[in-house]
């Protein structure tokens, strides 16, 4: 009787004593560095990939026209504002002439007084030219001296330059009074193709330099995209590409295109490769010039090959590889990678094979002692 | 022979086993806080071990780029990798900011990593807990899973928004903020272009100044605005040696030639747990010490008073005849029984307590052992007090008053 209430108590004792002692033997193994790194596997699968590049640009038109005067001036008019659309030919606006128009009238007065000159001239030279024919046939009939007829040739010369004179004159005074008339006509602003006004620099009224544009003019059909490429994964850039176009205003959306041409001057300070990508239809409404567009260009797929995914590739010292599982214990292979695609699969030229399994996600770094145990997702990941 | 202490704990092995657990949960406060200061030096050291560098080029003669701003032109890096020695060297930047998606905000670091390449570039995450490495040069986020963040999230650091297509675990800055890493050039951006009223404003200060603005020279201002809103500084240059290359000897070949500060692993380590967490580690370690000692006083008072509490039955113990020897190993047993259930308690408790708190709390298998080894010593020590008590005991009081 008296042994009994004893045993009870070693046996709760026990009770508590026991579990303490496996829950901390559970807790020095399990956790802290001693414990088991959780990984997730991947196999090492064949099959082909799809790179792609992807860059980002901005959207350009290939031909922009600044209109501007050749002197420097003052607007005076300006018809069009953004957005108008343009025949090649219209006048889209004009710069002050100033006195242009006055010096055009006085060149034309001049032009009148010269054709007065060449009928005064000629009428000389007529009368002149009579004068020594007759005088010629009197001479003929010995009936004037000789210094008379020489007299009167003399005055046919000087009428005949007179005349051929004033002619020149009248050519310069004309010549005079186009330039005029050209320099007027070259006030005017006018759009030498179809187009959309995209820029309006200037009001009627501004003063503006030689060679200032007035007005910017694209030609809607000419947008393409001035994209940037990383110059590290550019390899295959190539003219002729699909692309894929997302412009930011339009997430979501994706247009088609191609590449219409690779740049052969590159950024050297941004290392970047420049490519030209162009619309295969012209997106309407047009997408305002200099928005940002993400570009992704479909290279040809690669034939069949052992992939794994990027995440599975690691560094140990100076070695890039990857951890293979064999017989449950973790070892370093190292390999030779070769190209990748944008959903993150790497091809492996040298290294592994169809079918091996190898560490995809790892709780921690892994080392050449890790102990792992392969569970179906890390914790703390949510599904 | 019986054992008189376990005949004792046997005798009121509840108040054994709650004093025990009372001591337990105490030990466990001392080993978490011991966590807490290990988890802090280690938070400097998985910045440096997941930055995969041998040594960290910086402007010159700053402790860049953790401990003070560091900013170097992105072309340097060519110019390092032709130095004899250097394996791979790759720019990365550091930016401490809010990472934001929709209504929540989480503070993080945001890394530039050099995108392109296919894996295990210095600079980017060395593992993932799930989601793939970064493959496009831009609008990509890797994120650190303490962020909260999940794969498809998307972000928004300043002006861009990023989606998140991998995450990763461990990764922090020294001060424990979790890391996201986006390309390089969306982060040198990040670090310049803060928001889009900021660069009207910078704009217009640009067009009030008469030199940028002039009439006569029409184009000077886009020129000018083009050339300001352009960044190409990095924060640092990673560099890898090649195998068999002597860190300090191209570290001194870089700093005499290139006109840079360099700083080796050894360097770096220094500079971040010796001056960037020095004080709140020490901080930390101070409150350690306060506490170590507290615990150590109360488990020798507890001992004493459990001694005390049996000064009647030593007393009888002495009257019949029992050994000195017999009552101090009782005693002595006692108090070492109580300070193993403790530790038992105490270490299962700090295990568990762990990952409840924000930062990193590292319990390291050394400490818990030095613990373990402190614990029976100061037991031990405190059961001599209460020893010294019962022998001088006078046999008399089992039958006094």
């Amino acid at each position: 009787m008296k042994n009994l209430p004893l045993q009870r108590r070693t046996l709760a004792l026990i009770a508590v004593i026991v579990p303490l002692l496996g829950l901390l033997v559970y807790v020095a193994l399990r956790s802290g560095p001693l414990a088991p790194v959780a990984v997730t596997e991947a196999r090492v699968e064949s099959r082909a990939i799809h790179p792609a590049l992807f860059g980002v640009g901005t959207v350009e038109a290939r031909y922009t026209y600044k209109i501007g005067p050749t002197f420097a001036g003052r607007v005076q008019r300006l018809d069009v504002h953004v957005g108008d659309r343009a025949k090649a030919g219209q006048v889209l606006g004009e710069m002050d002439p100033v006195d242009l128009d006055d010096r055009v009238r006085s060149q034309e007065a001049a032009l009148k007084r010269a054709e007065a000159a060449i009928r005064e001239a000629s009428a000389r030279h007529a009368y002149a030219q009579s004068q020594a024919r007759r005088y010629e046939q009197l001479f003929a009939a010995r009936s004037v001296s000789e210094e008379a007829v020489i007299t009167k040739r003399q005055e046919l010369a000087i009428a005949e330059a007179a005349l051929a004179g004033v002619k020149e004159e009248l050519v310069r005074a004309r010549s005079d009074r186009d330039a005029l008339v050209a320099q007027r006509s070259n006030l005017r602003l006018v759009a030498p193709v179809d187009g959309v006004v995209i820029l309006r620099d200037a009001d009627p009224g501004t003063t503006i330099v030689a060679g200032q544009s007035v007005v910017e003019l694209i030609d809607p059909q000419s947008l393409w995209i001035n994209v940037r490429f990383d110059q590290v994964s550019a390899s295959g850039l190539a003219a002729d590409l699909p692309a894929t176009i997302v412009l930011r205003s339009r997430h979501g959306r994706s247009l088609k295109g191609r590449v219409l041409r690779v740049e052969l001057m590159a950024d050297a300070v941004t290392e970047e490769t420049l490519a030209k990508v162009i619309f295969d239809e012209i997106p309407s409404p047009l997408p305002p010039l200099g928005e940002l567009a993400e570009v992704t260009i479909d290279l040809p797929a690669l034939a069949a090959a052992p992939v794994i995914p990027n995440a599975a590739v690691q560094r140990l010292g100076n070695q890039t590889g990857v951890w293979q599982i064999t017989n449950g214990e973790p070892e370093f292979i190292p390999v030779t990678l070769g190209r990748s695609d944008l959903d993150g699969h790497v091809q492996v030229l040298d290294g592994l094979n169809d079918g091996e399994r190898i560490v995809l996600y790892s709780e921690k770094a892994l080392g050449a002692h890790s102990r792992i145990h392969v569970v179906e997702r890390i914790p703390g990941v949510v599904p | 022979m019986i054992s008189l202490a376990g005949r004792d704990i046997l005798h009121a092995w509840g108040k054994f086993v709650f004093t025990g657990f009372g001591l337990g949960l105490l030990i466990g406060v001392t080993l978490t806080m011991a966590g807490v200061y290990r988890g802090m030096v280690d938070d400097g050291k998985a910045l440096l071990d997941n930055s995969g560098a041998d040594m960290w080029v910086v402007q010159k003669d700053t402790l860049g780029p953790y401990a003070e701003s560091s900013s170097l032109n992105g072309d340097l890096y060519r110019a390092i990798l032709a130095m004899p020695g250097v394996a791979s060297a790759v720019n990365v930047t550091y930016l401490t900011t809010q990472v934001r998606k929709g209504e929540r905000d989480v503070r993080s670091m945001v890394v530039g990593i050099v995108p392109g390449g296919t894996g295990a570039t210095p600079g980017w995450p060395p593992y993932l807990v799930a989601g793939r490495q970064i493959t496009r040069g831009h609008y990509e986020a890797v994120a650190d899973i303490a962020t909260g963040f999940q794969l498809g999230d998307r972000l928004q650091i300043r002006r861009n928004q990023y989606t998140v297509v991998g995450l990763t675990r461990r990764m922090v800055s020294s001060s424990g903020d979790p890391m996201v890493f986006i390309p390089l050039k969306d982060a040198q951006e990040a670090q310049f272009l803060k928001d889009n009223d900021a660069i009207w404003q910078s704009r217009r200060r640009t067009e009030a100044n008469p030199a940028f603005n002039r009439p006569g020279v029409p184009g000077l201002l886009d020129a000018i605005i083009a050339s300001q809103s352009t960044n190409n500084y990095v924060n640092a240059v990673l560099v890898r040696l090649k195998a068999g290359a002597v860190p300090d000897e191209v570290a001194s070949s870089i700093q005499r030639w290139k006109r840079l500060t360099v700083y080796t692993r050894a360097q770096m380590e220094e500079i971040l747990i010796g001056k960037l967490i020095a004080t709140s580690s020490k901080q930390i370690g101070m409150f350690l010490v306060i506490l170590a000692i507290v615990s150590a006083a109360i488990v020798a008072f507890i001992i004493y008073t459990l001694t005390m509490d049996k000064i009647r039955e030593i007393a009888v113990l002495k009257l019949i005849g029992t050994r000195n020897r017999t009552i101090a190993a009782m005693i002595m047993q006692q108090a070492l029984a109580l300070g193993l259930i403790g530790f038992a308690v105490g270490k299962i408790t700090a295990t568990f307590a762990a990952p409840l708190f924000p930062k990193y709390v590292l319990l390291q298998p050394q400490d818990s052992i030095a613990g373990f080894f402190a614990v029976l010593v100061i037991c031990a020590l405190a059961s001599v007090i209460a020893i010294r008590m019962a022998l001088k005991v006078d046999p008399a009081e089992a039958i006094g008053g």
